[in-house]
């Protein structure tokens, strides 16, 4: 049944204020999920308040100067800071996104961070994101053939085919998208989620694939893809511009022409 | 960390036994909505302006046999529409494996009795 009271570590209590030292008058406020697993504390807000004339533009290079300058025990995933390699997703101001496409200036007043909502944390903003791990491997994300391709050569696609896997192939695997949908978070142990669904159709849209209809009956299942209500907050999320909703309506789509 | 990928994938691959197919109620749901619009709407417009003419008048209006089978259509896809979402409401919300599997067979139910009794109700009617 529903669970209407938050377990007792759920409820986020106040933490440290660290004053600002700068001294411009371009300063924010960044308040920071806390949480460590080791001790017995419950999760804190903590408010750092930055020089923005002596940090980069994006929430990111905010958060890397919290690190280095004031507290260097703040945890978080980053490696590229460019959008490709998706590791800095979070929520920031109410929106998950990659901390290093987001802009400051877009933020409206202090700027709030947390990590991806609805999964198990680790450290900090880092989430335990092994279950859609597990998931995006049971979709099986890699070309699967029974020919070979002519000795020495590549398989062969036309430009037409190969614009087929455009607007999938972009996806960074950040899972802003999977954790930003209520469905996932109400059934995520059996909903596979937008971000795999979307993977699963990149493999089904490629011409070269030829397992389509095995992955199509793997998808067959009202858990699985059918928990989908395209509620769209997927497609609303996604730091790269990408429409996971659509890519789910197009596999519902071809399971209802192999009915 | 308490579980590894491996294990998580386990669990994933896992569901291939409890396998439920999606298609054929996601079909029949989406199939039974859009009958509805203009049964729906048949049905607000026509029976309004026969309960307007009193009631000699809508009881004739449930006399004739095109109305008849009309309501029949409408209250077979209506409550077949009505368990079919809010089969999906419980599956979604309801996590206890026990109290869902009684409230999907509850719904059922519910909505095969009312489908029976709304059916005979206009066939007294009608015949």
């Amino acid at each position: 049944m529903a669970e209407f009271a938050l377990p007792r570590h759920s409820k986020i209590v106040k933490g440290i204020d660290y004053p600002y030292k700068g001294d411009t008058k371009n300063f924010r406020k960044v308040n920071v999920y806390r949480w460590s697993p080791d001790d017995d504390e419950n999760p804190r807000i903590d408010s750092y308040t930055i020089d923005l004339d002596d940090c980069g533009p994006m929430v990111l290079d905010a958060l890397i100067k919290i690190k280095q300058e004031i507290d260097s025990s703040l945890t978080f995933r980053r490696s590229c800071r460019e959008g490709i390699c998706g590791s800095c997703s979070m929520n920031i101001d109410g929106t998950n996104t990659l901390a290093c496409l987001k802009s400051i200036e877009d933020v409206k007043g202090e700027i709030n961070i947390y990590p991806l909502p609805h999964m198990d944390v680790v450290k900090d903003l880092v989430p335990d994101l092994t279950k859609a791990y597990a998931q995006l491997t049971s979709v099986k994300p890699w070309l699967q053939t029974d020919t070979k391709p002519e000795k020495g050569k590549s398989r062969k696609q036309s430009p037409k085919e190969r614009e087929q896997i455009d607007g999938l192939w972009e996806c960074v695997l950040c899972f802003s998208c999977t954790t930003s949908c209520p469905s996932y978070w109400w059934n995520g142990d059996k909903y596979l989620g937008p971000a795999v669904l979307l993977q699963a159709y990149r493999w089904i849209a490629d011409s070269r694939d030829e397992n389509t209809n095995e992955r199509l009956d793997d998808l067959e299942d009202s858990f699985k893809l059918y928990r989908c209500h395209t509620i769209m907050n997927c497609t609303k999320t996604c730091p790269k511009g990408l429409n996971p909703a659509k890519a789910i309506g197009e596999i519902k789509k071809l399971q209802l022409e192999r009915k | 960390m308490n579980n590894s990928t491996d294990q998580n994938l386990i669990k994933v691959k896992d569901m291939k036994k409890l396998k439920i197919h999606g298609v054929g109620h996601w079909k029949l749901q989406r199939i039974s909505a859009i009958a509805m619009i203009p049964l729906v709407i048949w049905f607000t417009t026509s029976l309004m302006l026969a309960l307007m003419n009193g009631y000699e008048q809508s009881i004739e209006w449930l006399q004739s046999p095109f109305n008849a089978t009309g309501l029949i259509l409408l209250f077979g896809t209506l409550y077949f529409h009505a368990a079919s979402g809010l089969q999906v409401v419980i599956e979604d919300y309801v996590h206890h494996e026990g109290l869902k599997i009684v409230s999907l067979i509850l719904i059922k139910l519910i909505a095969t009795v009312l489908g029976v009794l709304s059916i005979l109700c206009v066939l007294k009617i009608y015949l």
